[in-house]
């Protein structure tokens, strides 16, 4: 059973943040013409897709690596996280969550962020669905008995 | 120029989801505790990234094509089937179980927190499995 480190709500801070990553989703459509979603820039780097833009998907995750170090230049604090140690749930929740967003074709950022922001009923399915699970995962883990 | 406005882009993502405090999956994870130490933030976060990334696609809704290329590349699958939701599925049971999912993810590398790197390293050999079972589309 992994601790619970409460958090605080931040209402101003994760809208502040969610705007720049919507502003991250238009640029990348306005500069690029795709659609900003994770599993696919990674899942099509990781295939070695050959539709010339491989070299612009390595930017843009060398553009993630490099996020935490850039928001240390500038507040000096390197962002916080806690992370669970117990290393074969995370081998295994990383599993699920590959094969899953491939399967999906999307993840968080693809379907509930780029394809909602579209209308699309197909992420809409995809969010839902994810989102469901996810709830039901954490209620069972953190809730039930026998977990 | 295409490359430096693709990194812009990441790092634009990747402060974003720092700053909303996406990547930490202790808050990620509190937002999916609805009936325990719930944290809506990531609602918030939903509201801003989506309602900002409508309005950007709707500026581009006449254009012929991006900047750095000949074409868009919307995606074309349109059914909701076994396949999406099934994946969908198993993505939420990964996700809950560990707070991460692929982005935050990436952006935890460089901290590197062993469970971070264990889902990662899992993470890509689920993303490489998963090619043998499906067609692909967008991003």
């Amino acid at each position: 059973m992994p601790e619970i480190a409460a958090t605080p709500f931040t209402p101003w801070l994760s809208l502040a943040g969610g705007v720049l990553i919507g502003l991250a989703a238009a640029l990348y459509w306005w500069a690029q013409g795709r659609l900003a979603g994770i599993s696919g820039v990674a899942g099509r780097l990781l295939a070695l897709s050959r539709d010339g833009a491989a070299v612009v998907r390595l930017f843009f995750i060398a553009g993630l690596l490099a996020a935490p170090f850039v928001f240390r230049a500038v507040t000096g604090f390197l962002p916080e996280q806690t992370v669970s140690r117990n290393l074969p749930l995370m081998a295994l929740a990383g599993l699920l969550v590959g094969f899953g967003t491939a399967l999906a074709a999307g993840c968080t950022s693809g379907h509930g962020v780029c394809g909602l922001a579209r209308l699309s009923l197909r992420s809409l399915a995809a969010t839902l669905t994810f989102m469901a699970a996810a709830i039901v995962t954490v209620y069972l883990t953190r809730h039930a008995p026998g977990f | 120029m295409k490359f430096l406005v693709g990194l812009a882009t990441g790092l634009l993502f990747g402060l974003g989801l720092v700053v909303s405090g996406m990547s930490n999956p202790a808050k990620v994870l509190n937002f999916l505790d609805l009936t325990g130490a719930f944290d809506p933030s990531l609602a918030f976060v939903m509201a801003g990234a989506v309602g900002v990334a409508f309005a950007g696609y709707r500026v581009a809704r006449s254009w012929r094509r991006p900047w750095f290329d000949a074409r868009f590349h919307a995606p074309t699958l349109t059914a909701i089937d076994a396949r999406l939701v099934g994946g969908a599925a198993l993505f939420g049971v990964g996700w809950g179980l560990s707070g991460y999912c692929p982005g935050p993810a990436i952006v935890g590398v460089g901290l590197g927190e062993p469970g971070t790197l264990a889902f990662v390293a899992a993470m890509l050999l689920g993303l490489w499995l998963a090619r043998f079972a499906e067609p692909r589309d967008g991003g």
